[in-house]
């Protein structure tokens, strides 16, 4: 007796600052997978704008440590790491995927495609945590150990956090909103899934005590150039981000914020 | 003076904005932020690639300027080979075509 293997095409979309994206697979587990990862941000029945076939391959196929490559080729984006390979073509929408079957490698691709759409609409992401208090949101940036977890969990009862590790900036308009993402860090827990004006900026500074000081422009911009999460080698892009970046700081208060880890520092907050 | 006859234009692989009399310019090859200070700027923004140096330095800085010709000249030494090095600027022995 001959057998048909039938193989089901599963489709979750994943929707990150108001952007759905799908993802298709053939592994019902793998499917589980990503919605406990993405829980939030998991839309079911949302028709999505761009998709992704997603191929399961043995864990250590690639180079375990490569890092983050993302170019141009042909007219398709190309992206590895260790972890993954991936194309996605902005032409059809379309891209594919080959990793194993963890939540990690596709967090990161999907970062990355993220970084590449909004560097053509005027946003960007950014290494901060992030927290919507009283209809407004608030972005706490910083390199690795500036406190951006220490601030996200300091948060009192009345801050809804958007995320501790990648904020979406996005424009929208004349104004910047800030979304959820799933990018967690140390908190390990993925941000709510809103959307807030941004207030202000707070580049962040341990001290033993609190303080905020409103930065210049230009200060501002060099350094939250070096907090934008942007992993293209892509000239025309790059020049992109850095207008942005520029027209937000014309936009957006940035602050210095110097704190002392404990809760007091969010009186200065909202 | 090295660079005094000759012309200077900005890279085509940078990006950059003037703020107030200070300006930021990015190298979009290696994202590397530069700062340039009110008469690093002023150079900046005359380097059209027809513009000898000289004039430059004479109508930009020494008369913009509270600096003698001497610090002018040198000044613009400085910066132009510093950028120069990092390819943000580029300097050429004629001037360049529109």
């Amino acid at each position: 007796m001959l057998r048909a293997n039938v193989e089901t095409d599963h489709q979750i979309v994943i929707e990150i600052g108001g952007v759905p994206i799908a993802l298709h697979t053939t592994d019902p587990a793998f499917v589980e997978i990503l919605q406990a990862r993405f829980s939030d941000f998991f839309k079911a029945g949302m028709t999505p704008e761009f998709s992704f076939d997603v191929q399961l391959v043995p864990p250590g196929m690639f180079d375990p440590d490569a890092d983050a490559e993302v170019w141009l080729e042909n007219g398709q984006w190309r992206m590895e790491r260790g972890d993954f390979r991936a194309t996605w073509d902005p032409e059809t929408r379309r891209g594919t995927i080959r990793q194993s079957a963890n939540p990690y490698s596709i967090d990161s691709v999907l970062r990355i495609c993220h970084t590449l759409l909004l560097a053509r609409s005027g946003g960007f992401l950014l290494h901060a945590s992030s927290g919507v208090r009283n209809g407004k949101a608030f972005l706490f940036s910083g390199l690795s150990e500036a406190g951006k977890t220490t601030i996200a969990r300091l948060a009192p009862s009345d801050v809804e956090l958007l995320t501790d590790e990648a904020s979406y900036v996005r424009k929208v308009g004349l104004q910047y909103l800030a979304c959820g993402t799933p990018f967690a860090g140390e908190l390990g827990a993925p941000g709510k899934n809103i959307s807030a004006p941004i207030d202000a900026v707070y580049l962040l500074a341990k001290a033993p005590q609190n303080s905020a000081v409103r930065m210049e422009p230009a200060e501002a911009i060099r350094r939250l150039m070096r907090n934008v999460l942007f992993f293209a080698h892509d000239a025309e892009l790059v020049r992109l981000v850095f207008e942005s970046v520029c027209a937000f700081v014309a936009t957006v208060p940035v602050y210095e914020l110097s704190f002392f880890p404990d809760q007091r520092v969010w009186e200065l907050i909202g | 003076m090295a660079y005094s006859e000759k012309y200077v234009a900005k890279s085509t692989t940078i990006a950059s904005r003037l703020l107030g009399d200070e300006t930021i310019v990015m190298s979009t090859v290696d994202s590397t932020l530069f700062s340039l200070n009110p008469t690093a700027s002023a150079i900046w923004e005359a380097a059209d690639g027809k513009t000898p140096l000289s004039r430059i330095v004479q109508e930009k800085l020494y008369v913009e300027f509270d600096i003698t010709l001497e610090q002018a000249r040198a000044d613009a030494e400085e910066f132009i080979a510093e950028l120069a090095a990092h390819g943000i600027l580029v300097v050429y022995d004629r001037p360049i075509a529109q």
